[in-house]
């Protein structure tokens, strides 16, 4: 699929290492105006780091990464911080603050950032709340919530200010079907109600084809495939392939690496480990 | 042969793992700093919005009022206790308002009370900020444009330096209280003696002032390992766990070197 010229984000040959560790390698990669998107690879393919350098939370060793035409690894802090009110975004367990209530999280950032009234900030958090199917538990402490429902919070929270550009980082996991549905549903309308982009980091495969506009596959650090959601059902790409079909072994091997089986358990050196 | 040969890699080893801790101990001390000039530059946008202090200061300083005020109170007594005994061995028991005064305010008064204010206060501030950065509230928080060095670190690192002296004094004024207590209306020391002497004896400048600088950079000590700690906290239950016992840990031995070297230079003619 030919992506539209119009791009929120664009990265350029990015690198990214903690210490020596390398974590991401050459990745390039568009997110147009408007899409739902989702970045997809198994565990600690480097997704949230790419999630956080968008943010401009870390700095990466080389490449670029621009959003709405902004470098953000260029950009001076108080640049930083009024980009990231344009942008919102939800934390994989929620992060809510869990000494203040569902209103006042939702409320947070429009204090902080704004002189409005409290009559208006609530009936706008309400509002919020409302979009979430949440009005009713606005008096709840985050610990009263459940995992979904605190979920949903986050959401309202992510989305306070009406942001440009919102970023899940893992939206589904550890959720129950239902919920995992509801959050699903709510990402796609609530992007396209707000007229926003969203960026989704995950590895649910089966719920992201039904939602998502793109697909971008990452694997060890590197971008491996891309494609909309029919395009990637009928990828004969091995990586793909496996995701997909969800196929223990493959180019992702079953093993961590380690030495022979015999040589490990007969043998007495475990210094030899790759 | 072999066994030379283990012998100097152990050497090595313990050499090289000696050379890593004392490297990372460096970068910590590097990375505090830092965080402290990061604090001070941002805390003119926290002093702004004063609520937030008040609230810390309602958290750490008035919340600590009964640890502090029962510790003083007792300290106090056993001081008219003990001072008592050794003081009548020479005949000047009435002397005894001067001693319990003096200990209490030059050292017992901000050293204590600065320990259990680290105990108290520095580990809930060190477990709450570690919490927060374990549970992503730090990062969510600044994904939202709002700084958490303003918005969480600044206002509790205040109210921990501007709750320090006020606690300490109080503890110095029941410990004296409980003084009193003991050597006037239970042992029988001429109350006018026990009050005029103190009166007299205690220097407002030299002693009184000199409590409150100690307590003043107690406090300042104290609540940075104790938010320091916190924001720097590994972000797990483990880690969080191991901060706070360094905030109790880091804090008692900065207090009683602070306390040493500021003594020292306090009291040098006395």
């Amino acid at each position: 699929m030919a992506l539209p010229a119009d791009n929120l984000v664009e990265i350029r040959d990015l690198d990214f290492a903690y210490e020596d560790r390398p974590i991401l390698n050459g990745i390039s990669l568009e997110i147009p105006r408007g899409k739902v998107v989702a970045i997809m690879g198994g565990s600690g393919c480097g997704k949230t780091t790419l999630l956080r350098l968008i943010g401009g939370q870390l700095m990466p060793s080389s490449g670029d990464v621009r959003v709405d035409g902004q470098s953000v690894p260029a950009l001076r802090s108080d640049e930083l911080y009024a980009l990231r009110r344009r942008m919102g975004m939800l934390f994989q367990f929620g992060a809510l603050f869990t000494d203040i209530s569902v209103f006042d999280n939702v409320a947070y950032q429009m204090r902080e950032h704004s002189d409005l009234p409290e009559e208006l900030i609530r009936d706008m958090v309400l509002l919020k709340l409302n979009a979430v199917g949440l009005r009713g538990a606005h008096q709840l402490m985050p610990a009263e919530l459940s995992g979904g429902m605190a979920r949903r919070v986050a959401l309202a929270r992510a989305i306070a200010l009406d942001p440009m550009l919102i970023m899940y980082d893992e939206p589904f996991a550890g959720l129950d079907p239902i919920s995992l549905s509801v959050i699903g549903q709510l990402i796609r309308k609530l992007n396209d109600a707000l007229g926003a982009t969203t960026i989704m980091v995950t590895h649910d495969i089966q719920e992201s084809l039904l939602m998502v506009d793109f697909i971008y596959f990452m694997s060890e650090g590197k971008m491996v495939a891309l494609g909309t959601p029919d395009e990637i059902r009928a990828s004969q790409h091995p990586f793909v392939h496996q995701f997909v079909f969800a196929e223990a072994d493959g180019p992702v091997p079953f093993h961590y690496p380690a030495p022979p089986l015999r040589q490990e358990l007969l043998g007495k050196s475990t210094d030899e480990r790759p | 042969m072999s066994d030379r040969r283990g012998g100097s890699g152990a050497l090595l080893a313990a050499v090289a793992s000696l050379g890593h801790r004392v490297n990372d101990a460096l970068l910590r001390l590097g990375f505090a700093a830092r965080f402290f000039v990061m604090l001070l530059l941002w805390s003119g946008q926290s002093f702004r919005r004063l609520n937030l202090t008040i609230r810390e200061i309602y958290f750490s300083g008035f919340q600590s009022l009964l640890i502090i005020m029962v510790s003083g109170l007792f300290i106090g007594m056993v001081l008219g206790m003990q001072g008592y005994e050794t003081l009548q061995r020479y005949g000047s028991a009435e002397a005894l308002g001067v001693l319990v005064a003096l200990s209490l305010v030059r050292e017992l008064g901000p050293v204590v009370a600065a320990l259990l204010f680290a105990s108290r206060a520095g580990s809930s501030i060190t477990a709450e900020i570690g919490l927060m950065k374990a549970t992503e509230q730090l990062m969510a928080m600044d994904m939202m444009a709002v700084n958490p060095i303003a918005r969480v670190v600044a206002p509790r690192f205040w109210g921990g330096v501007i709750s320090m002296p006020l606690l300490a004094a109080l503890f110095s004024a029941t410990g004296v209280f409980g003084g009193y207590l003991i050597g006037v209306v239970f042992i029988g020391v001429d109350e006018g003696a026990f009050w005029s002497q103190m009166q007299a004896s205690v220097d407002f400048r030299y002693d009184v002032w000199s409590g409150i600088v100690k307590s003043f950079v107690f406090g300042i000590a104290v609540s940075l390992i104790a938010v320091f700690e916190g924001y720097d906290a590994q972000p797990t239950a483990e880690g969080v766990s191991s901060s706070i016992k360094g905030t109790v840990v880091k804090s008692a031995l900065a207090i009683l070197a602070l306390d040493f070297v500021l003594t020292s230079f306090m009291f040098r003619e006395a």
